[in-house]
């Protein structure tokens, strides 16, 4: 159905902002039930061993603890959390456990759940819980761990889960005809999301009614729901998630970790409701990191410039185990590569590899930032080989229109495929070049002016978007006349409630102030939900109101039919009113009929949002430090439902990209002990770091897989950002002969890499 | 027991030495509008202002606040519950995307802005900079904190 | 991250605070603006038994600026500073590096004792203490004493300050009209600890520069000066060649530390790149 397109397409102001504004917002620790205990989790100070002994009876004895859970708790055996992505046999040996035991295998892992009457006795008491650990030999890096020194899991005999093969045509044949290839090691280093609310989990248990209810649920949470359900042996009709306000999530947020097990389970076991609320400590070591990564990467090209062929070999870092959408990252990092370049022959793969380390999960943009950063920097690489203009050699081998819907690499196992929807990448990469004055400003390139060296960089990228298979949603007219909308996409802060009103509203004709309230995410809301992963909800969620929408109008067609005595077929819905002929009735005499539309949209193909990011760096040569003095993103997302929410999105995600790049690093020692395990030393972009970037939204090509047309569009912002400012900082230490191949390219690892370029 | 004002009323606890401000108004005076998101000093998402001085809440013990008069978010909203301009401002330019740091940065601005109605983006910039946001990339704040001053001025 | 429980005292008098102090030897700490013991405390890095917080003491938070130089109170704080308008003339050096002091929340609570007193390596305050030979003046049931900055740091995070005694003030000698000074320091973000920084300064004295000091911060276990680039300076004209050499002198007598940021073979070279920008901007005032 067509959408009016009054409130869609324009810069709605946010409803969202009318409570966080005013502090009113409802996040997890705000919430206070009564007879609620503390919980704190005991965890591992050491990365590998095997404990040999847990008394909690010190603990037990300080005044106001009222309980230490332990692995003992739980009987025979401890349930593992289920993959929710991606869900191969063979990685189902690398499950986590939800509670430690006998083994630990990462600094963190919990080990036991103190429940007291306050967060600071629950904390006294962690100290007082004895814990002895027999140690385990160590291993911190991937490479290490496929030698197979030592085994997280010695039952099963490697520490490598898999392979992700992306294949396409035939790499080895086109790699021995080509006129030019060139070999290169890369690595994308640990880092990862932190969301500014640390996660929080607040479960009560009703005995009479045998239900559990559980607060702090993001993302996906009917999955949770589903995974709490069969890891407690409840069915899912005795279980409700609820979702609040939530402090963001950039995928990091809402997964189910062992803490969505361990404070529910206790609730139930002590009967009284418990809270967890996770520290900033905790949050570092705890929720999951990202993007570690090595690649030996080949490239084969033409001597103009097209390439032929991609083949290269990744060792991607997972942590200690394998956690519920952990294998997204290696699998999108070999099938995404090529990205918005036609490459006909591809044979990459990613081997999955456990170590003692935190396990990893999706963040934002996963595996695209890093194969993007291989692949840019390959291309720059080859581009100066061949003599070849870079944005020449991008242009030449970007997709054209004309091969849209455009298949890539096929990925096993998994069987994941998938094909470009629909855009033309000239338009993004010409405008980007406009946005960054390229052509104005190449007399810089290389150039020394006042002590730092000057470069710019431009890459092009594709974000995948809308992940099905379904979502669901229902309106329902209120008693009032307006409109309640709920939804089982999840709110993570992106502006859901705003943009799905638009929608709804426009789908309804009716002005913004017609729809009551946007509900999400809650199990409480709709028979099923799928939740916000993959930028998927503007259209998955988008489209199952447009579904609903369509039911309800017919609904009020028929009801108003009823009331007016005529044929449906004469009632039309102008302005809020349902009119035939010359009478007229308004919503809200029709809603004592109660009426309700429920909607899905079913899908399996995905989005392509896709565009161009460039910048401008000047490079203090002497202590390493990279100025950001312009930073232009271009991205066309198919339709966009409020201009300034995607900027904003965009914006964002840039700055995550560049802190990312340029400043955050999860540093582990040998003994596999983090050491950036706080805000101190795990260093977010502040204000003052990139004050200059802008963002340009385009719709010029919509999406042909959804009735809004619509791309998911919250992920593209960071995917290039690797790789455009490496590439960068390599336009301008030219003369030093400086290819970064590495990241983070924080002052002192890049003073490095120009000291090295000298000798 | 501890007796201080917070947005202009009387308030009276009775919690342990070592309890911090940031707990003890979120908890025990129900004002949960403050956040906190590190507890070491560095996000400033629990930023309340203290005798006109804009601090991170926690790394203030509830007992140093004897005598004090506290601002929270709260205190910033508007009687008639129409937003404020700074808190306008903020929704105009879309300043805010998960709200968890937004009423740090508006205790923040709301005590910079009092004293300094001029301030220029360069100072606004670096004020700013010890408050942490990981939604927005900070561009729509300065912009909104700016855009707000024209309201500080006629006061 | 909550503390581990401590009993919590608000003297009204500094003997008093000292008397509880030296009652409960190596168990009780003071407390100011709490910037710095507060992380401490919710790490539990530190667990004292009893803070002894020092903001009903009185006489602490005054500035003074006088003929034998500015004494700031150990309670005053990096606002203090910012705001009182004698400092720009009065002590430049101090007051540029002030600018690079945290955030504003903390500038706001954060007290001159409390920087002292933590005594982090890569603080800019003890680096100005020690780089202008300034004196710190401390109380404890001895009575009252001062010990020279050079003295008073004696490694990372850890000071000659005994159980009992408090700093109450910072002594800056008097700062002549004429001087040239420079200060620079290099931090990954605004406001973050240096990963050195460099505090120097000379009186030009017939075209040449004489009482040169330098002093570095982050690239030791605690800042000091830098007598072989002092040397390499001192008594010549400030050209680009002394103001190299100086440079140059500076990297090869610090013994930089290594950590998760940056190595000792970095810092070294930006104890080079600091010295010789802050001694250009002093020989171009």
């Amino acid at each position: 159905m067509a959408l009016r397109n009054v409130l869609v397409g324009s810069a709605v102001e946010r409803i969202e902002d009318l409570r966080l504004l005013r502090g009113r917002g409802i996040f997890v620790d705000d919430l206070v039930r009564p007879g609620m205990l503390h919980a704190a989790i005991l965890r591992s100070p050491v990365a590998h061993g095997t404990i040999r002994a847990l008394d909690p009876k010190p603990a037990l004895a300080l005044p106001g603890v009222h309980a230490v859970i332990t692995a003992t708790d739980f009987g025979a055996r401890v349930p593992t959390i289920p993959l929710r992505l991606i869900p191969l046999p063979e990685m189902v040996p690398f499950e986590q456990p939800g509670i430690a035991g006998p083994k630990v295998r990462y600094v963190g892992e919990p080990v036991a759940v103190v429940l007291a009457e306050s967060a600071a006795i629950a904390e006294d008491a962690l100290d007082a819980v004895g814990l002895e650990i027999d140690p385990l030999p160590i291993v911190t890096d991937a490479a290490a761990a496929r030698e197979g020194r030592s085994l997280l899991f010695e039952a099963h005999g490697t520490n490598r889960a898999t392979t992700f093969i992306a294949r396409q045509g035939d790499a080895d044949a086109a790699f021995k005809d080509a006129p030019y290839t060139r070999r290169e090691r890369f690595s994308v280093h640990r880092h990862t999301a932190v969301t500014m609310e640390p996660r929080g989990v607040l479960a009560e248990w009703d005995k009479a009614k045998a239900h559990l209810t559980v607060w702090g649920a993001a993302k996906v949470p009917f999955f949770n729901r589903q995974i709490l359900a069969r890891m407690t042996g409840l069915g899912i009709d005795a279980i409700t998630m609820i979702e609040n306000d939530v402090g963001g999530g950039y995928g990091n947020r809402g997964e189910f970790y062992p803490e969505d097990f361990l404070i529910p389970f206790a609730a139930r076991h002590v009967g009284r409701p418990v809270k967890w609320i996770e520290d900033r400590r905790e949050h570092l070591i705890a929720a999951n990191h990202a993007r570690e990564v090595e690649i030996e990467l080949e490239i084969a090209c033409s001597k103009d410039g097209i390439i032929l062929a991609l083949r290269g070999r990744a060792l991607v870092d997972m942590g200690a185990y394998i956690r519920t959408n952990g294998a997204v990252n290696p699998r999108n990092t070999v099938q995404f590569l090529s990205g918005p370049y036609d490459v006909r022959n591809v044979e990459l793969a990613a081997e999955v590899l456990v170590t003692n380390k935190t396990p990893v999960g999706t963040y934002r943009g996963p595996g695209r930032y890093e194969g993007d950063f291989f692949r840019e920097r390959m291309i720059a690489l080859a581009a100066k080989d061949l003599g070849i203009d870079p944005i020449e050699m991008r242009r030449r081998n970007l997709v054209p229109e004309s091969a849209m819907p455009y298949a890539i690499a096929k990925v096993t196992p998994s069987g994941a495929e998938t094909e470009y929807d629909s855009g033309d990448y000239r338009i993004t990469l010409d405008r980007c070049l406009k946005e960054i004055g390229w052509a104005e400003k190449q007399h810089l390139q290389g150039k020394l002016i006042d002590g730092r060296y000057h470069g710019l960089a431009l890459c092009c990228f594709i974000e995948g978007g809308a992940a099905g298979p379904k979502e669901t949603a229902s309106l329902t007219l209120d008693p009032d006349g307006r409109i309640t909308v709920a939804v089982g996409s999840a709110g993570v802060g992106q502006g859901l409630e705003t943009a799905f009103a638009q929608i709804a509203a426009d789908a309804l004709e009716l002005p913004l102030d017609r729809i009551a309230q946007v509900l999400h995410g809650s199990t409480t809301l709709l028979p099923d939900g799928y939740g916000a992963f993959h930028s998927r909800s503007i259209v998955m969620g988008g489209s199952a109101i447009l579904n609903a929408a369509a039911t309800l109008k017919e609904k009020i067609r028929a009801a108003a039919a009823r009331r007016l005595g005529c044929a449906e077929s004469e009632v039309e819905i102008v302005d809020g009113m349902a009119r035939a002929g010359t009478r007229a009735l308004a919503f809200a005499e029709l809603a004592a009929d109660g009426l309700s539309a429920y909607g899905e949209f079913l899908n399996h193909h995905h989005t392509y949002a896709y565009g161009a990011h460039a910048a401008h760096v000047a490079v203090d040569p002497r202590t390493g430090r990279v100025s950001l003095l312009d930073y232009a993103a271009v991205e066309d997302v198919g339709r966009i439902i409020n201009p300034k929410m995607v900027e904003g999105q965009q914006i964002g995600a840039i700055v995550q990209g560049l802190g990312g790049t340029l400043l955050e690093h999860l540093v582990y020692d040998e003994t596999g002990q983090l050491l950036s395990g706080n805000l101190a030393d795990y260093l977010l972009p502040t204000a003052s770091d990139f004050p200059k970037i802008r963002a340009v939204t385009l719709e010029d090509k919509p999406s042909p897989i959804n009735p809004l047309g619509a791309k998911g569009a919250g992920e593209g912002g960071i995917v290039p950002v690797g790789g455009v400012i490496a590439n960068a900082v390599a336009a301008a230490l030219a003369e030093l002969e400086v290819e970064p191949h590495h990241l983070p390219l924080t002052p002192p690892r890049l003073w490095r890499m120009i000291q090295d370029a000298r000798r | 027991m501890i007796r201080f004002e917070v947005n202009g009323k009387p308030a009276e606890v009775d919690v342990e030495p070592r309890m911090n401000l940031a707990d003890c108004l979120r908890h025990v005076l129900r004002l949960t509008g403050t956040h906190v998101g590190c507890e070491h000093g560095v996000c400033g998402a629990c930023t309340v202002i203290v005798d006109g001085a804009a601090v991170r809440s926690c790394l203030m013990l509830a007992v140093q606040a004897e005598g004090a008069k506290i601002t929270t978010i709260e205190g910033l909203n508007r009687a008639d519950d129409e937003l404020s301009p700074l808190q306008a401002s903020f929704r105009k330019h879309h300043a805010l995307q998960c709200g968890f740091c937004t009423p740090g940065f508006l205790t923040t601005a709301h005590a910079l802005l009092s004293e300094e109605p001029d301030a220029d983006e360069a100072r606004v910039r670096e004020v700013l900079s010890g408050n942490l946001c990981r939604c927005t990339g900070y561009i729509p704040i300065i912009e909104a904190v700016l855009d707000a001053r024209a309201a500080y001025r006629k006061r | 991250m909550k503390p581990a429980r401590f009993d919590y005292a608000c003297p009204a008098s500094l003997d008093e605070a000292v008397a509880l102090l030296a009652a409960h030897p190596g168990e009780a700490k003071p407390l100011a603006g709490g910037q710095s013991l507060m992380p401490a405390l919710n790490f539990r890095l530190a667990q004292p038994a009893l803070l002894v917080d020092l903001r009903k003491v009185p006489g602490l938070d005054r500035i003074a600026v006088g003929a034998d130089g500015v004494r700031l109170g150990a309670r005053v704080r990096w606002c203090d500073i910012e705001r009182d308008g004698r400092l720009a003339a009065a002590h430049p050096l101090l007051k540029e590096a002030v600018t690079h002091i945290a955030h504003y929340q903390i500038r706001n609570r954060g007290t001159v004792g409390g920087s002292l007193a933590h005594a982090d390596p890569a603080a800019e305050l003890p680096g100005i203490a020690v780089a202008c030979d300034a004196t710190i003046r401390v109380t404890g049931k001895a009575g009252a004493r001062g010990i020279a900055a050079a003295r008073f740091f004696t490694g990372a995070l850890a000071t000659a300050l005994q159980p009992d005694e408090i700093i109450t003030e910072l002594h800056l000698p008097a700062w002549p009209a004429g001087r040239r000074w420079g200060f620079e320091e290099f931090a990954l973000r605004r406001g973050d600890f240096a990963l050195a920084g460099v505090a120097a300064f000379y009186d030009p004295a017939g075209g040449r520069a004489a009482n040169t000091h330098i002093g570095v911060i982050g690239a030791s276990s605690h800042a000091h000066r830098i007598a072989a680039a002092e040397a390499a300076l001192d008594g010549k004209t400030p050209d680009e060649a002394a103001i190299l050499a100086a440079a140059r002198a500076a990297a090869a007598a610090v013994d930089p530390p290594s950590d998760l940021h940056a190595d000792a073979e970095y810092r070294r070279a930006l104890v080079e790149v600091l010295v010789e920008r802050a001694l250009k901007r002093a020989a171009a005032q």
